[in-house]
């Protein structure tokens, strides 16, 4: 983070109303990411946004900087395009569950797989906002929706453990009411050199009000989630009473007075062995993890595409019109 | 020696190779026409794969053929019907025994015809392929080309599998001694090739030189042809495919334009070796991006043309309709992009590896809403090149998303690249801007109607631009509907108005009358055009005229449709261009069709042009 930079908040808000229904999530996410934005001491001329389709994809037109808000479920094939053709730009992508996971989840694996130096915020209401309520891939089994009106019958996506699953370099989760994480995670996610995965956990006011209730309000939050943190033990609770301990290959809650401390799990975001494992963390016996799971580093395709291009420049020499036009067997006439 | 031997000349000579996929068929054929093209001769070859990559050997499924035409004149095509077959099993000659000319001959490995190959190929029991029934009474040369290299490399320390291996160049000894053609080409080409295993080299050469004594003194051939070196322009020359061709020219567009090539694009039979050809030239500063699929390939690409690349797509007809949506996304945005069909028959996956037309339609309208974009195609093996670099200069100048059609047919054929001068190349232009002064995404050059190519990261002119109908100048997300009727009508003008800046459409005129026009476009113009000449030298009153440009079509299009009594449209497909024709123009068309995987032949061409004369 830059303490002097000399951008504001404003200088990313565009003109133009933003079209979110009042309440929605979504709004605090735009919010707290144009802060991280103007904090990153970056002129919003060498930002690039692109988005899908679904509510959240009109981010673009809500961020001062360069924007692309093209089809549905490609924003990350697009993105892939962008940031090799000019790694200078720090490309951001900001997608729904169901843009990015269903109908654009291949390209999300292979993104993921490519470590392609980019932030991905997907904005996680685990319904489809903009067609007005039908289940999303990372709706909950049995959810009762306008297209499975007695209930899905699918199990969810858990987008963290996807991510994790292809060896993503930077997973993180965080909600949409947790302003201060959320920030901090943007902008570790922006300093991130390859692909940040960034869940946030929004809440639909109109057509899945509430679903994040646990992890979010008042009353319910700190006995329903985890807060990771590097170099920190698993503790939680209202009153810090809950542990997290090892029990065989699983997680286990334990109360803390019940355990040796030592017993207690400590969080190391480096050890990507740890990371799967708190993936497990899913359901009703478990809080939800917030902060970041891994931060590694790795090669990002779009530096790889520039190195190789080097390599082969500097051991063929740069390219000409006349030696394109004239390799191989030539005879003449 | 055998001195009574005379050397004929000929005009054109087709031969057809024709052997198991492990027979090295594609290689005989390439050294051949490589070797025939220095000699001077004009060369146009197709290579024909079989569908599965391991079919089972010695099957006519199994078949790889390698079709050239040389000729000392322009021939245009790789011909229709075979002067000499080559097979190399039962197999081949069986599958390709019918095409051969009534005076040709076929020039057979007569070892590897045992009863159990005979059967392997599918003939009936007891049926002797070589009886003249069976082999339609056309002359056949059974050369023990097996047993004769086996021998020919008895003193060398080599494997019996690799000494067999040599046996396709004894082959190629026989035709370059038939055919008066120095074997120096292959010579070179196996010292290159072998330069780490010279023994393989000295085999191979030892082989084609026993071929070539062979074939002087077996008594088989009482005379040798020469096909004299064609009257070509002048210059540097080298043999592309349509495909490699293509390649080239993209990457020859970038440097004429000034900007980074990005290619993004999926495993795609037969497109992919415009891929590979493009990834070969990294030192060219281009990427070439395999993607996870063929939406992803147009996605990066878009991506990447709004960074601020020359972006290329290369994609076959399935793969196009896959990509439709994007191509959308292109259109409105109106960004430049390239989109390359190489069209395979179809529909669903169809016929990969032949070729056909049929995606002129899909080209045209395979979008959702109204959705104009310039259409263009390739005639030749290379004129890809060159047609390439045009749909470049369009999507560039006028901000567009351009189809650049070719089909498996040029994809794969080859033929004699003159290597133009850079001064023979057309520069390309391009909208970037980069003031703020009086900027909007939306604002037009008043004269192309294309809109400024901004890229991000440019100080000071920070935009958005989305698939949401947009205002006529600003940008903004626009409901308005008088709006959209304005942007619908700017699209589609943008696209009509690049009438005015492409080439005429160009007959070859028939001195005696104007009877008959006979119609093309893409790679149907080889055999037209071979037709229609012949026509002329006959005193007919047949011209010709073929389409590069279709949409939108050239402005003197009415002119010259409206002089010929009888318009014949021939084309690989049902009659995709019939009928764009005769909804744009007020005329009648005669549809020619043909959709059997395959090239139209002379013949077929003339049952139909013949009825009209
Ligand atoms: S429908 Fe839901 S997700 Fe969409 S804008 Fe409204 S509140 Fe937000």
């Amino acid at each position: 983070m830059n303490a002097e930079s000399k951008y504001k908040k404003q200088d990313f808000v565009p003109d133009g109303a933003v079209k979110w229904c009042a309440g929605c999530g979504d709004f605090s996410i735009l919010a707290q990411t144009q802060k991280v934005l103007a904090a990153t001491g970056r002129s919003p001329d060498e930002f690039a946004f692109i988005s899908g389709i679904g509510c959240s994809s009109r981010f673009p037109y809500y961020v001062n900087s360069y924007g692309y808000h093209t089809i549905h479920g490609r924003a990350l094939a697009i993105a892939t395009g962008t940031k090799i053709a000019n790694p200078e730009l720090s490309v951001w992508v900001a997608m729904g569950d169901g843009d990015g996971l269903a109908i654009g989840g291949n390209h999300f694996l292979h993104a993921v797989r490519r470590n392609l130096d980019m932030v991905v915020i997907l904005m996680d209401n685990q319904i489809y906002g903009l067609t007005k309520g039908q289940f999303s891939p990372t709706s909950i089994r049995g959810q009762k929706t306008k297209t499975a009106p007695t209930g899905t019958m699918e199990d969810p996506i858990d987008p963290v453990a996807l991510t994790l699953g292809l060896n993503g370099t930077f997973v993180a989760r965080t909600t949409d009411r947790s302003m201060k994480q959320m920030s901090e995670i943007l902008m570790r996610a922006y300093e991130h050199k390859g692909f940040s995965m960034v869940q946030i956990l929004q809440n639909c006011p109109i057509f899945n009000d509430g679903a994040h209730d646990l992890a979010t309000a008042k009353a319910t939050r700190d006995d329903h989630t985890l807060v990771l943190e590097h170099g920190q033990k698993m503790i939680f609770g209202k009153d810090k009473d809950k542990a997290i301990v090892r029990d065989g290959f699983k997680p286990k809650v334990v109360n803390v007075a019940d355990v040796n401390e030592a017993e207690i799990l400590v969080h190391d975001e480096k050890d990507s062995g740890l990371g799967h494992f708190l993936a497990q963390m899913q359901g009703s016996d478990y809080p939800i993890p917030l902060g970041v799971f891994i931060e590694r580093t790795a090669p990002t395709i779009d530096q790889e595409y520039r190195t190789s291009n080097d390599a082969e420049i500097e051991r063929l020499g740069k390219g000409t019109l006349n030696n394109l036009l004239h390799q191989g067997e030539t005879w003449k006439v | 020696m055998n001195d009574t031997i005379k050397i004929q000349e000929l005009d054109q000579v087709v031969i057809r190779f024709s052997g198991d996929s492990g027979d090295g068929m594609q290689l005989t054929g390439l050294q051949f026409t490589g070797a025939s093209a220095v000699h001077g001769n004009d060369v146009v070859t197709l290579p024909d794969f079989p569908a599965e990559i391991r079919a089972p050997a010695g099957t006519i499924s199994g078949i790889s053929g390698f079709q050239v035409q040389f000729g000392s004149k322009k021939v245009n095509t790789p011909g229709d019907f075979p002067d000499v077959l080559v097979a190399m099993n039962p197999a081949g000659l069986l599958a390709n025994i019918k095409d051969l000319k009534r005076d040709g001959f076929a020039i057979i490995d007569r070892d590897t015809f045992t009863a159990a190959n005979i059967k392997k190929a599918g003939y009936a029991e007891e049926v002797d392929p070589l009886s003249p029934e069976a082999s339609l009474h056309k002359k056949i040369i059974a050369a023990p080309i097996t047993s004769q290299t086996m021998a020919a490399l008895s003193d060398f320390e080599m494997d019996k599998k690799s000494k067999e291996r040599c046996k396709n160049f004894f082959t190629l000894g026989i035709l370059f001694w038939l055919y008066d053609l120095s074997p120096q080409y292959t010579t070179d080409w196996l010292k290159v090739k072998f330069g780490k295993k010279p023994i393989l080299a000295e085999a191979n050469i030892k082989t084609m030189t026993e071929g070539m004594l062979y074939a002087q003194n077996s008594g088989f051939f009482q005379s040798q042809y020469r096909v004299n070196s064609a009257p070509t322009v002048p210059g540097t020359y080298r043999s592309l495919t349509g495909n490699e061709a293509a390649g080239i020219g993209l990457v020859a567009a970038a440097h004429l334009a000034g900007l980074k090539l990005f290619l993004g694009s999926y495993p795609i039979t037969p497109a992919t070796t415009i891929l590979e050809e493009v990834a070969k030239h990294k030192n060219h500063d281009v990427k070439a991006i395999q993607m996870e699929d063929e939406i992803a390939g147009i996605c990066s690409s878009i991506g990447a043309a709004w960074a601020g690349d020359l972006a290329v797509t290369t994609t076959s007809g399935p793969g196009v309709a896959l990509k439709g949506e994007a191509m959308g996304l292109a259109v409105i945005t109106e960004i430049p992009l390239v989109i390359v069909n190489v069209q395979r028959g179809g529909p669903s996956t169809g016929l990969p590896t032949k070729t056909e037309q049929s995606d002129l339609l899909q080209a045209m309208y395979g979008r959702n809403g109204e959705s104009p974009m310039p259409v263009i195609a390739a005639k030749s093996p290379a004129d890809c090149f060159w047609q390439a670099i045009e749909a470049c200069r369009l999507a560039l100048k006028y901000m567009t998303p351009v189809m650049l059609l070719t089909d498996g047919y040029l994809g794969n054929g080859s033929e004699s690249f003159r290597i133009p001068d850079e001064s023979e190349l057309p520069k390309l232009t391009h909208t970037m801007v980069s003031d703020p002064e009086g900027y909007f995404p939306y604002n037009r050059d008043p004269e192309t109607l294309a809109r400024g190519w901004v890229k991000p990261g440019t100080p000071g002119m920070r935009n958005r631009i989305g698939g949401l109908e947009k205002d006529a100048l600003t940008g903004a997300v626009s409901h308005d509907p008088d709006n959209h009727d304005t942007m619908v009508r700017t699209r589609q003008k943008k696209i009509d108005n690049i009438a005015n800046d492409i080439p005429d459409l160009e007959v070859l005129q028939s001195k005696d009358g104007n009877e008959v026009l006979v119609i093309g476009w893409g790679s149907t113009y080889g055999s037209i055009r071979n037709r229609v000449a012949k026509y002329q030298k006959q005193g007919k009153p047949v011209s010709h005229a073929h389409f590069t440009h279709i949409s939108p079509f050239p402005k003197n299009t009415l002119e010259v449709l409206r002089k010929y009594k009888k318009l014949v449209v021939a084309e690989m497909n049902l009659g995709q261009l019939s009928k764009l024709l005769a909804a744009e123009f007020p005329v009648e068309v005669i549809p020619l069709t043909k959709i059997q995987g395959r090239p139209f032949t002379e013949e077929e061409i003339e049952l139909v042009v013949d009825t009209l004369l």
